[in-house]
């Protein structure tokens, strides 16, 4: 199978395509305003380079900032509608309720609960009101909101009110997009509310982006299948993508990861990612990125998505020389994206890191007589400043003392060659590191995944647990999963406390390769 | 504002106040954040919340104890309607035929720590500033109410629906817990409670005083450090008067559930001035002993305290994974806690350490 990975931030946009698991060619063009054109730069660029025929192309899996940067930035958000069905359980905590107020503001911020919602075991809280979600109907379109998210009390055990009430305001209200939170999330129903109402607000966006992004493949002759990446390094295919526009949230690092894992063929290392302004550490297990453990906050908002854990240290290639009480360092002020414009190799007047890696010999950029004339101890002050606040960043993100190995990937790269890891860690750079983020797209796979509670006695719990497998299996080949290659990776069985009997909370989650045929 | 009308709680408080609670929940105790966001909506819609010391109201004023019981999951995915308390504890006013002047908190530590400010401020009462723990335990007869003899004859619960279930004439506090809990399930496995009220007097006698302050104290303390950069673990001790016992990396987190109960342990894998040395914690959902190469230097009813080492965040047992770098911080319990009669009730052998003697905790 031949794919494209592409990875557009908000800088870069970054290609590579495989053919099997070899890479084949990888290319960094700069990211459009209009996102079309740098996508199909990109891809011209890349089908320029490894010689391969556009309509030789299986698949484009495409990682995009888009969404994220929307919400974190406040553009461009549908004014949107949270409804909840949970009363008369719930009202002490409305939807949005810890929602920054500038971003609330920006979609509208109308809250309505109406009955319904199910209780721990699957039994009505109270019985959907058809009338009363009618009403609500009449004021979404009389507010002029144009996409709703609805939310109901233990909809992961059981999503029947939910679709009900979906129904109801979809027949009042036809055409408007409506996103149920048991599609999106797991048990906590602040998290998962807030994450559907994200979606909501993002659809009208979603729509439009990624009908760009499949007018960009078509128009460079790729006649392949479309996918987005997702949170936990699983696809989607475009048209789910377009309903679905939040869970791209933090592919970005995830892609990274799982880029740098498969580049260096390491399972088990700490991913040092160098871009232009920050450089993210991580770590990667069994070839997947570490998961934070605890509640992750996008643009202000807690949701309960899987990402991988990842922190910033504020130093890339683009980072701007200064004097500090104890020499020269590099950052946090930076020239971004402007570095090929501004940096002394590249014709500029602004002293960067990357100069310094020119300068010291370690990387060969642009032209190095421009930086001919920095004085020894001030290329070996910086050079000194930028290694060390590296190797603190990479020992933070360490869990034991074992030197694991460094994958440095990234534009920035050039930065660590040469460098010695703390503890005698071995330092990878790649070959294709500069897109390792594009490859971890084209080598995502795809996921089918379970959250639900079961109230039964001891004898039954295995016949829920297997259920429970068989129904995560079931996604992922819904998902596109080639049937022999979809495993279960991930079983998590808690007993809850304080009930009586043997109440659990089953998750389940089931991985797979693309099927080719699809 | 006269001393005796003690002083208001606002907004500014609340974020403080749950640091504070999570931190003296001692791993245990839930997460306060949606007992924070509630308590703020009730303040955003108009009540007001006051804070009284113990030593202001007569001997023969009624103190209610309210708070929320079940299933921790329920009070993730089933928020409370908001007013469940309230039916809770005017169920009791009205079957004892008293009216509170005060509520006070039957354990400072953890998301039950905001529920009587909530609840009082909606009946437009004060709280005190004290608790029956000045921590978190997990069971409800390990309160310095319980220990020093509050009766148990009588409580209440009542559910989103409105529904209240008054339980009286209870033969014995093993009855309530039963019935309680058999209720609690009934309603969807998570409730609002309330208590026989308590007589001034007896309260001050037995209640641990100024933790409300306490936890706000603390809370404050986290986030002044991580305003200025500061080390939080160096300033909360500084503050508290605890002392740090150790400083590493989680290599291992052992849990099982039992009886209702998450019990296991932690292993930590020394760092920094530890580097060699290797600590475990006994966990029954709250940190109960920590052992420092396998001499106990902690335990109940002494407070053991996981921060996360870089930001201060207090650690509950259930957060706790493979590779947390956490400090370990002990905090000596209120003197009503190591009472003779007390140690017997919240002491290590209650917990099935009984090799284990209770000492004063070595400060130094």
């Amino acid at each position: 199978m031949i794919r494209i990975g592409i990875d557009v931030g908000g800088t870069n946009t970054d290609a590579a395509l495989l053919d099997g698991d070899r890479v084949v060619a990888g290319v960094k063009q700069p990211t459009t305003g209009d996102v079309t054109s740098g996508v199909v730069n990109a891809l011209r660029a890349l089908l320029d380079r490894s010689g391969v025929a556009p309509d030789a192309i299986d698949a484009v899996m495409i990682g995009t900032t888009h969404f994220t940067n929307a919400v974190v930035e406040r553009q461009g958000l549908a004014p949107t509608a949270a409804v909840r069905l949970g009363l008369p359980s719930t009202a002490s905590l409305p939807p949005m309720v810890d929602w920054p107020d500038d971003l609330r503001a920006a979609i509208g911020g109308r809250a309505f609960l109406a009955h319904g919602g199910r209780e721990f075991d699957g039994r009505p809280i109270s019985p959907l009101d058809p009338e009363e979600l009618r009403r609500i109907a009449g004021e979404i379109a009389a507010e002029g909101l144009r996409s709703v998210a609805v939310s109901a009390v233990f909809s992961p055990v059981s999503a029947d009110d939910e679709r009900q009430a979906a129904e109801i305001l979809s027949e009042a209200l036809p055409g408007i997009p409506l996103t149920l939170s048991s599609e999106i999330g797991q048990l906590g129903l602040l998290e998962r509310e807030n994450a559907a109402i994200m979606n909501a607000c993002l659809r009208e966006m979603s729509g439009r982006v990624v009908e760009a992004f499949r007018a960009a493949v078509a128009e460079t002759g790729i006649g392949g299948r479309v996918f987005l990446t997702r949170n936990d390094g699983t696809l989607m295919d475009a048209d789910l993508a377009a309903r679905f526009p939040v869970l791209t949230f933090a592919s970005g690092p995830t892609n990274s990861m799982r880029g740098a894992a498969f580049l260096s063929g390491l399972r088990d290392a700490i991913v040092l990612d160098i871009g232009g302004t920050t450089s993210d550490l991580g770590m990667i297990v069994g070839g997947f990125p570490r998961q934070a453990p605890l509640a992750v906050e996008v643009g202000g908002v807690r949701t309960n998505f899987r990402m991988p854990e990842v922190f910033s240290v504020g130093l890339g290639g683009g980072s701007i020389l200064r004097e500090g009480p104890d020499g020269p360092v590099a950052g946090p002020r930076t020239v971004g994206y402007r570095l090929t414009a501004e940096a002394r190799v590249f014709g500029g007047d602004t002293l960067t890191a990357t100069d310094i890696a020119v300068a010291a010999g370690i990387a060969q950029l642009g032209d190095p007589a421009r930086v001919a004339d920095l004085p020894p101890a001030l290329v070996d002050g910086a050079l000194a400043h930028v290694r060390a606040t590296l190797a603190r960043g990479i020992d933070r993100a360490r869990l034991s003392p074992a030197p694991l190995p460094v994958i440095v990937v990234g534009g920035g790269s050039i930065l660590a060659a040469g460098m010695e890891g703390p503890d005698g860690a071995a330092i990878v750079i790649p070959p294709h590191h500069a897109v390792a983020n594009a490859v971890g797209a084209a080598i995502a796979t795809v996921s089918g995944e379970v959250d639900t509670v079961v109230s039964l006695a001891g004898a039954d719990r295995d016949a829920a647990l297997h259920a429970a497998r068989r129904q995560a299996v079931e996604a992922a080949l819904a998902a596109g999963a080639a049937p022999a290659s979809v495993e279960i990776v991930d079983v998590e069985d808690v007993p809850l406390t304080y009930l009586p009997g043997n109440a659990t909370r089953i998750r389940v989650r089931a991985i797979g390769v693309l099927d080719a045929a699809g | 504002m006269p001393l005796d009308d003690g002083y208001p709680l606002t907004e500014d408080d609340l974020l403080p106040l749950s640091i504070g609670a999570a931190l003296l929940g001692t791993g245990g105790g839930g997460n306060p954040y949606l007992g924070m966001l509630r308590a703020r909506e009730v303040l955003r819609a108009g009540a007001t919340m006051r804070i009284l010391p113990l030593d202001v109201l007569p001997d023969e004023a009624w103190i209610g104890r309210v708070g929320s019981i079940g299933a921790p999951l329920i009070g993730i995915e089933r928020f409370a309607e908001g007013r469940e308390c309230l039916r809770a504890m005017r169920a009791i006013e009205a079957a004892e035929g008293v009216a509170m002047s005060a509520l006070i908190a039957a354990e400072i530590g953890g998301a039950n720590a905001l529920q009587p400010i909530i609840t009082a401020a909606q009946a437009g009462l004060p709280v005190l500033d004290g608790d029956g723990m000045g921590r978190a335990f997990p069971e409800v007869q390990m309160s310095t109410f319980a220990i020093y003899g509050e009766a148990t004859r009588l409580s209440a619960l009542s559910d989103a629906a409105g529904n209240v279930v008054l339980f009286r004439d209870i033969a014995d506090p093993l009855s309530l817990e039963r019935l309680l809990r058999g209720t609690t399930v009934l309603m969807g496995a998570g409730a609002g409670a309330a208590g026989m009220p308590l007589a001034m007097d007896f309260v001050r006698r037995t209640a641990v005083p100024g933790t409300v302050g306490q936890a706000i104290d603390i809370g404050r303390t986290v986030l002044d450090a991580r305003r200025r950069r500061q080390d939080v673990v160096d300033r909360v001790i500084e503050r508290t008067g605890g002392r740090l016992f150790f400083t590493g990396r989680i290599r291992d987190v052992k849990r099982e559930i039992t009886g209702g109960f998450v019990r296991g342990h932690a292993m930590i894998e020394g760092a920094g001035d530890w580097t060699g040395s290797e600590a475990r914690i006994a966990i029954q959902n709250e940190n109960l002993v920590l052992w420092i190469d396998g001499v106990p230097v902690a335990m109940v009813p002494d407070l053991i305290m996981n921060m996360e080492l870089e930001t201060g965040e207090p650690l509950t047992t259930d957060m706790l994974r493979y590779g947390h770098r956490v400090a370990v911080i002990g905090m000596p319990a209120h003197p009503l806690l190591t009472t003779e009669v007390a140690l017997k009730v919240v002491g290590p052998a209650c917990f099935g350490f009984d090799d284990l003697t209770w000492r004063p905790l070595a400060t130094g």
